[in-house]
């Protein structure tokens, strides 16, 4: 199997030259000196290795765990969510101070924005699910994880994914898409990665020493599984040249839009849902020592919301040129959403019960905890956008902005840094954390940070629509667009100083979790034993 | 009935069978009939592809990540119908790989941008939007003014837009760059045969700068053709209710 390892890379290497040698945009060229470079330096990491494919943690381990991808997983998720952070501030910013774009095609916004998407959902996203979803299926099926240097193969080609789709970006590199911008050889190069991330995945499963497959690995095989389906349609496309990056997509228009909000929504509903479920379904009832609250209503919750969550798309379409059939029907599906969405909100924060107490000792928990109560709240306000009335008046601003981050940084984000919390100290084999003082402190600025934003983005989505659609006394528009442009700029400073808080919050644990890596732990009263002051 | 799921529990190819079930069927249903439903397009006369020049300015206004700010889509609402103009059909869009309709309006809508202010304003505003409009928060794009369009291998891309469907016949082909630098000539020989092959077409120094296409003729001569295809004044709305 490790010859066969050789030759993807040598072949790799191969394609990656004629691409350097013969793509039309420089772009695209730069991405095949990449790719030979990450070949070679595979490669050479794989000799270095001496046949070590990782450790457990835990040198006393009765199962082979392979913990080295692990703590590699989580020391990339906490790098990316660094940086695409970051690129959120500075857009923040720059929409606040249209300066900073510095008039170069490198640093627009336009050029940023996927930069920021892409790196917080698939980098920071990503390296999160692939991270805790390996974590995850090793214990529970009390098995190491399958192939040798397959799963390497995953974490590494990931990573090297995510370096050509930033810098495509930045260098113009698209095909314009929204979450899906990677040009049609990067999405090659992914569905490969992709395809043997699922082969890990089941195969792990088929070593496990249980009878029955935990609940979180429904999730984590439903996400992998359908993303890989979404990813495929909706890149259909014909490239002009076989070495250059520019393509057409295969479908037009209508079709198209349809395609691509199938796809989009569903990468919400899959990737940053499913998948971030999987963590909850695992790490909560882990942190909180208690058992997931009903078995029934996982199982109901699981089919309900894979099944219904697939026909949501069309609610980004409303009022298009999409026919009223469709936009009815994705409305309908939309809000039927709501029940198996807070059916899983119910099953996570009900899995404290007997364990309330924790809340005020436990901050990773109340981490975990305030990620499920925002996916509550995310998944009530999506469905009552999805309903055409409301999504009139939404659609286009703010709102959507606001509603994309109350669910992204409250529910993905804080499940996140929940799960890495938990991992942290074991993955590094540490007595505990640095400090929960500090994790505390991540959670009021991360906290925070959100409230500034989504209420910034509301008023000024709302404010935005209202001032759209008013009519002065005459009958006549009685905003010009700009007008309604120079409005915003209050609301997008609190947000940027909102995103700032977050991203503040980041750094925090970044620190934290460094510390732990290094074996410090922090002198600081414990939350169990400290004593209310004598009044 | 729950005491069954343990079946799947146990197999992970079923479990695997059963989640791929489970996800298809909302997107079959949803979005194959639209690719079979004739009422899905609405007929309408005028709608053509776009010369190389606007092909090439659709690639910078892709390539710029312009979708991200401006949605080309009108919708039926009052207001957005006399902000705008006639609400956007899907015909208008039929030829565009990948559709441009955008999802958030951090600037105005662009779908029926075409012809609604001169050459020289949009230039100018390109080189920088606040010396236009102070409230503007667009980037600048000055350097589209330097970079000239590669018209050499337009003709790859037409025929690549041919291959997933767009009607560019054989002659369109072999003229593409020939096409591309008159657009941007009006005194160039083979106009009259461009504005056949395009009718409509813009026949204008868009940048207003001598010498070869820059990107920002490019551009310019794409946002000036947006939403100019269809001529409103015959197109009956109620054949085409849907």
């Amino acid at each position: 199997m490790t010859i066969l390892l050789y030759l993807v890379l040598g072949l790799g290497g191969v394609v990656g030259l004629c691409f350097a040698a013969f793509a039309p945009e420089p772009g695209t060229s730069f991405h095949g000196i990449l790719f030979v470079i990450f070949c070679v330096v595979f490669a050479f990491w794989l000799i270095s290795r001496e046949g070590d494919t990782g450790q457990p943690a835990d040198p006393h381990s009765t199962v082979p765990y392979n913990d080295e991808i692990i703590r590699w997983g989580m020391v990339l998720s906490i790098f990316w969510g660094l940086a695409g952070f970051l690129v959120g501030l500075v857009i923040a910013l720059q929409l606040a101070f249209p300066v900073l774009n510095f008039d170069l095609p490198w640093t627009s916004f336009g050029r940023l924005r996927p930069l920021h998407t892409s790196a917080v959902i698939f980098a920071f996203g990503g390296n999160v699910l692939i991270c805790t979803s390996f974590y995850c299926v090793q214990r529970t099926c009390r098995a190491r994880l399958a192939g040798n240097w397959a799963p390497w193969f995953v974490l590494w080609g990931y990573q090297m994914f995510i370096v050509l789709a930033a810098t495509g970006y930045v260098l113009g590199v698209t095909q314009s898409k929204e979450y899906a911008e990677p040009e049609w050889y990067v999405d090659l190069w992914l569905t490969i990665v992709w395809v043997v991330y699922l082969l890990v995945f089941l195969a792990t499963l088929w070593k496990r020493k249980e009878p029955h497959i935990y609940v979180a690995n429904w999730f984590y095989l439903a996400f992998i599984v359908t993303i890989a389906l979404l990813h495929v349609v909706n890149n259909l496309a014909l490239p002009v040249t076989p070495f250059g990056g520019k393509s057409y997509t295969l479908f037009a228009g209508v079709q198209d839009a349809l395609t691509q909000w199938w796809y989009g929504h569903n990468a919400v509903g899959f990737f940053l849902t499913a998948g971030f479920l999987g963590i909850m379904y695992y790490f909560m009832p882990k942190q909180a020592g208690r058992p997931v609250y009903s078995y029934r209503l996982s199982i109901v919750h699981f089919w309900s919301l894979i099944f219904l969550y697939i026909w949501a798309g069309p609610h980004h379409l409303h009022y298009t040129a999409l026919p009223d059939w469709a936009q009815t029907l994705g409305m309908t599906f939309s809000i039927m959403l709501w029940m198996p969405s807070w059916g899983g909100m119910i099953n996570g924060l009900m899995t404290l019960s007997g364990a309330w107490d924790k809340l005020r000792t436990d901050p990773v928990l109340r981490m975990m905890t305030i990620s499920v109560a925002f996916y509550g709240m995310s998944t009530f306000e999506g469905p009552l956008m999805s309903i055409k009335a409301v999504n009139s008046l939404s659609h286009y601003t703010d709102w959507t902005i606001g509603h994309v981050h109350s669910g992204a940084l409250g529910w993905v984000g804080m499940v996140s840094f929940g799960a890495i919390y938990f991992l942290a100290p074991r993955m590094f084999n540490r007595e505990r954390l640095y400090s929960l003082k500090l994790v505390s402190l991540h959670f009021w600025l991360s906290t925070g940070g959100i409230v500034l934003y989504a209420a910034a983005m509301w008023v000024s989505g709302i404010l935005q629509g209202l001032m759209w659609r008013a009519y002065d006394s005459l009958g006549f528009l009685e905003y010009s667009f700009a007008e309604t442009v120079e409005a915003m700029h209050p609301f997008y400073i609190i947000r940027a100083i909102g995103g700032g808080l977050f991203v503040l919050g980041a750094v925090v644990m970044a620190y934290n979790v460094y510390r732990t890596a290094r074996g410090d732990l922090r002198t600081e009263v414990s939350y169990t034993s400290a004593q209310p002051a004598n009044a | 009935m729950l005491e069954k799921h343990a079946v799947l529990e146990k197999n992970s190819i079923l479990l695997v069978i059963g989640i791929l079930i489970a996800v298809s069927i909302g997107g079959l249903v949803e979005i194959a009939p639209l690719f079979y439903l004739e009422s899905t397009i609405e007929k309408v006369k005028g709608v053509r592809p776009y010369t190389p020049l606007e092909l090439a300015g659709r690639n910078v206004y892709i390539r710029e990540g312009c979708y991200n700010c401006h949605s080309q889509m009108v919708r039926p609402l009052r207001d957005e119908v006399e902000r705008y103009g006639h609400y956007s059909l899907a015909a208008e869009s039929m030829y565009d790989h990948p559709f441009q309709w955008g999802s958030k309006r951090t600037g105005p809508d662009l779908a029926r941008v075409g012809e609604k202010y001169s050459d020289d304003w949009h230039r100018e505003h390109m080189i920088d939007p606040r010396q236009l409009v102070p409230e503007s928060v667009m980037p600048g794009y000055p350097f589209l003014m330097d970079a000239k369009v590669q018209s050499s291998d337009i003709a790859d891309h037409l025929v690549a837009n041919r291959r997933v469907g767009v009607p560019y016949s054989d002659e369109m082909v072999a003229a593409a760059t020939q096409d591309m630098l008159a657009q941007a000539d009006p005194d160039a020989d083979g106009v009259d045969e461009l504005v056949e092959r395009y009718p409509g077409a813009a026949l204008r120094n868009f940048d207003g700068q001598p010498g070869a296409p820059t990107e920002m003729d490019a551009l310019i001569a794409y946002l000036q053709v947006l939403g100019t295809m269809v001529d409103f004044s015959v197109y009956d709305a109620e054949a085409n209710e849907r």
